[in-house]
């Protein structure tokens, strides 16, 4: 089933973390194997935040082989070597689980090549790449995810989410949402549905350079936008287009450093409920996601089918 | 005819029009009789009085408290129920098989008002998907927008939005009335078998796809015709009915329901014939 959340605040930061974390909580019945968050921070926008893991949560209710911890430790100095080949100055690490890392660094150079070389490391995935994208998954629901990656005083504009029931891949932090746009830096998709065309999709896709970290269908809209964007489409060209190149039911959410979009399949299958108003916009698959963060009445609305939408902030 | 709230099992099933028997051929005993008040009440069902009026804060209840609630305040003879904050809540209202005015001062999540026979329900909001599914009788007036599946398989009453609605409007509709203020999306009466759908704006693709019968009204664009729907010429019944159903339903005042277009069943997808499914296996 899946539940997906949204917000983006027009013209101003709120505190984006605890918003969709609430948002998120509310939609925990839709989806309780992992949660994701991609939060759009305030962040200098001078360097690169690169968040990512060497290993899987191998928690309760995980299908990811268990391994010895001392592992991660040999992974990320490998990490460490390649980032001082590849030219990338280490400004900030922390390590926020055993297996999960969030470094700032200077970096000015291709990002797909950086991160082929990253992901050629044993067990290693760049979760995210950006200078505004913070993009947090794992095992369990919102508020264990928030409080486990201290999400709840993130602030910025603009936050897309996920609670996943997974059905197609593994309980694992690999197949959870949302997925980085690899290779553009701060884009990110999360997605509600199952899509039949994946593996064609993929072979081409995979044909043309893109990379493919999972098994779960939703990594294919991440990276049959990003495809489109390295061909000169714009966001919005490339969700329309999704439309008709994608085939199966759904609802999905595409933010990039300064704007949200929403995009819906033509059956109009996968439910979606929007509000919006002059100075924020707020969705999710179900109204009480909205009504976790806007108790007041407001007017709501299902966007039809085959609709498309992206807000600036 | 017996009394249902003292009826033995068997007399009330038969009383409440429902067979007992295995059919055979093309039998069709009739046990409901509309002359008989009895028929109109459930077994079980409270004697409630309109004018008694109570609110219902269910801001920190779950559905199913909050319907429990419901049907205690019913049982003490509340006949008019005011629900304050729903706060866009799953499965409200359900299953009220009672006469009640219920309204809701907010909006409804999923399967909103399901499964009811007889209650007058307003709700000063929006609705999620499946609103009103399966209602058998009684009136439901939406003020703002609805989602998908709105109406879904109703069987009787009079369900309106005043705004827009979702996907699969009166998909599987078996009677009853859908009024629509605004416009409505894709699969507007999907496989629908009978009532009428009214749109006043426009609706999406595949209007009417697999309609077994039934009429479809609108005021609008129309996306696309599904298969085996067809436009058909309004008549003067038609406009009459329209003019007296959207002033019932507070809409259109000065809307020129002669301009709408009729939509029905084509008809060419039917795979009937007159057998019992017994005598088919019969003759096979």
């Amino acid at each position: 089933m899946c539940g997906i959340a949204g917000l983006i605040h027009r013209g101003k930061s709120s505190n984006v973390g605890s918003e969709l974390q609430l948002m998120l909580q509310a939609l925990k019945h839709r989806g309780p194997d992992s949660t994701g968050y991609a939060l759009y921070a305030e962040n200098d926008g001078k360097n690169f935040i690169m968040r990512f893991k060497v290993g899987e949560n191998v928690g309760e209710g995980s299908t990811s082989v268990n391994e010895d911890s001392s592992v991660y430790d040999k992974r990320k100095k490998l990490v460490d070597n390649m980032l001082g080949e590849l030219g990338a100055k280490v400004i900030k690490e922390d390590r926020l689980t055993p297996y999960s890392f969030r470094y700032e660094m200077e970096f000015n150079d291709d990002l797909m090549e950086f991160s082929k070389k990253i992901e050629s490391i044993e067990s290693v995935e760049i979760l995210s790449m950006g200078k505004s994208l913070e993009l947090i998954k794992d095992l369990g629901d919102a508020a264990a995810v928030s409080e486990r990656y201290g999400l709840g005083e993130v602030k910025g504009t603009h936050a897309i989410g996920h609670a996943r029931m997974a059905t197609e891949s593994g309980v694992d932090i690999k197949s959870a949402h949302p997925f980085w746009g690899y290779p553009f830096s701060d884009v990110s998709v999360v997605h509600n549905g199952q899509l039949t065309n994946y593996w064609n999709n993929r072979r081409v896709l995979e044909n043309k350079g893109m990379r493919f970290m999972s098994e779960c269908d939703s990594e294919l809209i991440a990276v049959y936008l990003a495809e489109k964007m390295r061909n000169g489409a714009t966001l919005e060209e490339g969700m329309k287009d999704s439309l008709t190149g994608l085939d199966g039911v759904f609802t999905y959410f595409v933010a990039t450093k300064d704007s949200l979009g929403m995009a819906k399949d033509t059956m109009a299958a996968k439910p979606l409920v929007l509000y919006e108003s002059d100075d924020l916009v707020a969705m999710g698959s179900e109204e009480i996601a909205i009504r976790s963060i806007l108790p007041q009445e407001i007017d709501t609305y299902d966007p039809f089918d085959g609709e498309v939408k992206v807000w600036q902030i | 005819m017996a009394n249902l709230k003292t009826a033995e099992k068997k007399t009330k099933a038969q009383s409440m029009g429902l067979h007992t028997e295995v059919l055979t051929g093309k039998t069709q005993q009739k046990f409901f009789n509309p002359d008989e008040a009895e028929n109109f009440f459930y077994w079980g069902a409270y004697d409630v009085d309109f004018n008694k009026r109570t609110d219902l804060d269910v801001k920190d209840m779950d559905c199913k408290e909050a319907n429990r609630r419901i049907d205690e305040l019913m049982s003490q003879g509340y006949g008019t129920i005011v629900i304050k904050n729903p706060q866009g809540k799953h499965s409200l209202g359900v299953g009220i098989l009672n006469k009640l005015n219920l309204i809701f001062e907010g909006s409804l999540g999923y399967f909103g008002v399901g499964s009811i026979d007889g209650p007058m329900v307003r709700v000063n909001g929006r609705v999620g998907w499946s609103c009103a599914e399966n209602m058998m009788a009684g009136k439901v007036v939406i003020e703002k927008n609805a989602g998908s599946c709105f109406g879904a398989a109703i069987r009787g009453g009079d369900l309106i939005c005043k705004g827009s609605v979702g996907a699969r409007t009166g998909i599987d509709q078996k009677g009853g009335t859908i009024i629509v203020g605004g416009d409505a999306g894709a699969f507007t009466g999907f496989m629908m078998q009978r009532g009428r759908i009214i749109i006043m704006g426009d609706v999406g693709i595949n209007l009417g796809d697999s309609m077994y019968d039934g009429t479809i009204y609108v005021g609008g664009k129309i996306g696309s015709y599904g298969s085996d729907a067809i436009e058909s010429p309004m008549t003067k019944s038609d406009i009459d009915w329209l003019k007296r159903k959207l002033k019932v339903a507070e809409l259109g005042e000065n809307f020129d329901v002669s301009k709408m277009t009729k939509v029905v069943a084509g008809k060419k997808l039917w795979n009937y014939d007159a057998l019992e499914p017994t005598e088919k296996k019969g003759a096979i």
